[in-house]
């Protein structure tokens, strides 16, 4: 009977370990741990504490569910007025609102800001004999299904919606770019070890997840999605070099509740952006594959409705939605 | 030699005091999390990691503490399956079915023994391929594509129909009926929800662990209920706690023999620990189940899906390091702390961090001894829970699923969920239909239609791509072979004297 006691403590003990107690602020990751989402949160709050810059260690809670429609869709009913909550987000969560996937559009949140980006990308196995992305997208003009592409998302995702941007800016009607055979898998490795595997013919998504394929050759990047070159691969050209003004960024920032105040508001951006100002962000960024970039306040929210509005209308030229 | 003197470097790394501490604390925690009902490694490794994070340790003792916990927590789930019929994680499924009869009938402590010595096999041998050939195989895996995935998730289902001796026809419809309920949430492949009643909460699904608790655990509580005014049969005797040398050495080639299958599952990504825990068991009972014994507890029932699952568990490392691809949950969850550690896994990751690769399967083969030591004196504390009368079991089993569930998903949402999975349980046995086809239909059919979906993504929709691959042939030529025998098997034993079943 003592035992068992014990038992039961001990397993409560554990439990109460994950669910730490009453701290200041909180950051809800829209997904299970592991994620970009959960990344976000874990590293923003943890150097937001070590930084000084808020009083307590940050709460990370997972709330995973329907892309981040279940977190906002929580925070919009409950928490809107919460002044001690961030959420994380990203292009990906930009692109289900967009299509209309979340119970309600950007206007139910206020936007804080972004810390960095990610940067899209075209890639092929080093062994393949497509050089550039002119070569690639020959073999998509003469047959659309000649090579098959994958990515992180499913049909109508970002990994999908770049790689169709390139092609539409390429000229192939939308027609043709519909007929490009896309695969899902569960991730950007995945999808690259499936291209070493001669699964598939190229992979279009997020450098940061698949930088050590390319660094140790495997891979070759056609292009890199980005304004200028990525720091990191100075050899890899963009695509607006190629003659395809195409950016792809995924970048990653954070919302917060509807009716918070603006005094609350303007604290959080300024939060945000002192810790971007800092060399340790920078520096884990860095080391995240990320490029450190900061856009914050109404410059923020502007932002994020110009891509919405531009997502939205990629969907529909595209058909993912009426 | 260069592998030995790069273990040895690994070694140093991990045997300092302070890293043995943290080894010892971590397999202890873990197998106390891994014994809750629900509680598996995944969650086990996604708790604790804060606590990583609190004690600010070095990457090289986060990781060796954390591994300590994933390890201990695949050792502690076997607890639960074997005293309470309750897995507690998904690979755990197929302990149950011999593990719970062989304590009902008294031999708790020998099962548990086994199993131990099982999961010490699995585990060291699949450290051992690691350690090998981590990189060949790395590269061997690559070229399995969504074709040959689908057809060793066909091979499953083909012989999901010998996994529990009843009625073929009601496994049939048990395993339909999971495969069923894991198309409902957000179709991968489109992204358009499926089955969700307009309900954010639906958009992923049911997480089979939800569904394995409310199926196991919820129920019983339900069916013990019904049975509350008859006389309790719930004490149950208490046996010698060193399984017999027969056994033992049954169990052994049986842990051999699940290791191998186990650990080729893990090293697929996409395949993982549950698949090498099925297939393992049902290999084994093909092979061995000449006089019905399987289901009824058999200690080779044991052995097989222990080394089977555990070996998954150390091969789904091989992806995880050197391919940055998680094969299961749990190295999911290891690979998402890595990358908090700011260590990203990938083809480089050998040649860069070698102090830490090294000193993790170090630790590893560390983890494995720590366990078996641990686990032996443990033994008798954890028969002494089915020493307690029902009514004191049965709440606690319902307080610690409620905890469980809601210290992962932190929705009430799924506490429903798990209910309402534990009311279909309890319909589910009360007609005669088993539940562990229900939970493989769950856990293996949403991977099943996503790679049967990508192999079509990839052909333009012709299914010809199915059957042109040299691996998936093999595969079904397998599948035939296994069918085969199994019809040969029924054949003989209708013949045969006194099988009933």
């Amino acid at each position: 009977m003592l035992d068992f006691t014990k038992i039961l403590g001990a397993g409560l003990l554990a439990c109460a370990l994950g669910a730490t107690s009453a701290s200041a602020a909180e950051c809800i990751a829209p997904a299970d741990p592991g994620g970009g989402w959960d990344f976000t949160c874990r590293t923003v709050g943890q150097l937001l504490y070590d930084q000084k810059i808020v009083d307590a260690p940050v709460q990370v809670t997972n709330m995973p569910g329907g892309v981040g429609a279940v977190a906002f869709a929580n925070v919009a009913a409950k928490r809107a007025d919460d002044p001690e909550l961030l959420v994380a987000t990203s292009t990906v969560g930009v692109t289900q609102i967009a299509q209309g996937k979340y119970p309600a559009g950007i206007d139910t949140m206020r936007w804080l800001g972004m810390l960095g980006s990610d940067v899209g990308v075209i890639v092929v196995d080093s062994k393949s004999d497509m050089k550039t992305l002119d070569d690639l997208l020959a073999k998509l003009k003469a047959d659309p299904g000649s090579v098959p592409v994958a990515g992180s998302s499913g049909v109508g995702g970002w990994d999908h919606i770049r790689m169709l941007m390139v092609a539409d800016k390429a000229g192939m009607s939308a027609d043709d770019y519909k007929s490009i055979r896309w695969v899902q898998f569960d991730g950007g490795s995945p999808a690259v070890t499936q291209m070493m595997g001669g699964q598939v013919g190229a992979v279009s998504t997020d450098l940061g997840e698949i930088a050590g394929f390319v660094e140790s050759g495997d891979i070759r990047i056609l292009a890199a999605l980005s304004d200028d070159r990525i720091p990191a691969f100075p050899d890899a050209p963009t695509a607006k070099e190629q003659g395809i003004d195409v950016t792809g960024y995924n970048w990653r920032g954070f919302y917060t509740g509807g009716k918070v105040s603006d005094d609350v508001y303007n604290g959080w951006v300024e939060k945000l952006h002192t810790l971007y100002d800092t060399d340790a962000w920078k520096k884990e960024a860095t080391a995240k594959g990320l490029v450190p970039i900061w856009r914050g306040g109404p410059e923020f929210e502007t932002y994020v409705s110009e891509q919405v509005d531009a997502m939205a209308r990629i969907s529909k030229e595209i058909g993912v939605i009426q | 030699m260069d592998i030995l003197a790069a273990l040895a470097a690994g070694f140093a790394v991990a045997l300092t005091p302070l890293n043995l501490t943290l080894a010892a604390i971590g397999s202890f925690l873990g197998t106390l999390i891994g014994a809750l009902p629900g509680l598996g490694p995944v969650n086990g490794v996604a708790i604790l990691i804060p606590l990583a994070f609190a004690l600010k340790l070095e990457p090289s003792s986060a990781l060796i503490m954390l591994t300590c916990i994933y390890y201990g927590a695949m050792y502690g789930g076997r607890i639960s399956s074997i005293m309470l019929n309750i897995p507690g994680d998904e690979p755990a499924i197929m302990t149950t079915l011999d593990g719970y009869p062989m304590a009902r009938a008294g031999k708790a402590a020998q099962a548990l023994g086994i199993s131990a010595m099982a999961s010490f096999i699995g585990a060291t041998l699949a450290t051992v391929g690691l350690t090998l050939f981590a990189p060949l195989l790395a590269k061997a895996a690559i070229h399995f594509g969504p074709s040959d995935y689908f057809a060793l998730y066909v091979m499953a289902f083909a012989t999901v129909g010998g996994v529990v001796g009843v009625n073929p026809v009601k496994t049939l419809f048990a395993a339909f009926l999971g495969l069923m309920l894991a198309t409902v949430g957000l179709d991968p492949g489109t992204g358009t929800a499926r089955y969700t009643f307009g309900s954010f909460h639906l958009y992923d699904g049911f997480d089979p662990i939800v569904a394995i608790v409310g199926l196991f655990a919820i129920s019983e509580v339900l069916v013990y209920f019904e049975t509350l005014h008859k006389s309790s049969d719930g004490m149950v005797k208490m046996g010698r706690a060193i399984p017999r040398l027969r056994e033992v050495l049954q169990g052994l080639t049986a842990a051999f023999r699940g290791s191998a299958i186990g650990f080729v599952c893990g090293i697929l990504p996409g395949a993982g620990a549950s698949l090498g825990a099925f297939v393992s068991y049902t290999a084994e009972k093909q092979l061995s189940n000449k006089d019905g014994t399987f289901g009824k507890g058999d200690p080779r029932g044991i052995a097989a899906p222990e080394a089977g699952n555990n070996a998954a568990a150390g091969g789904a490392l091989i992806p995880m390091l050197t391919l940055g691809v998680p094969g299961s949950g749990t190295t999911a969850v290891m690979l998402a702390l890595l990358i908090s550690l700011n260590i990203q896994p990938g083809p480089l990751l050998f040649t860069r961090e070698p102090d830490l690769v090294w000193g993790l399967i170090a630790a590893l083969y560390l983890a494995n001894l720590v366990l078996l030591i641990l686990n032996i004196p443990m033994v008798g504390l954890f028969t002494r829970l089915l020493s307690l009368p029902q009514w004191l079991l049965m709440p606690f089993v319902v307080m610690v699923s409620f905890i469980g569930i809601y210290s992962i998903s932190h929705s009430v949402f799924d506490m429903f969920v798990m209910v309402g999975f534990g009311v279909l349980g309890y319909v589910l046995r009360k007609f005669d239909f088993p539940i562990v086809p229900v939970v493989l239909g769950l856990l293996l059919g949403a991977d099943m239609e996503n790679n049967l979906r990508r192999a079509l993504s990839i052909s333009g929709g012709d299914f010809s791509i199915l059957v042109n691959s040299p691996i998936a042939l093999g595969i079904y030529a397998l599948t035939l072979a296994m069918l085969a025998l199994a019809f040969y098997m029924a054949r003989k034993a209708k013949h045969g004297p006194d099988v009933s079943d």
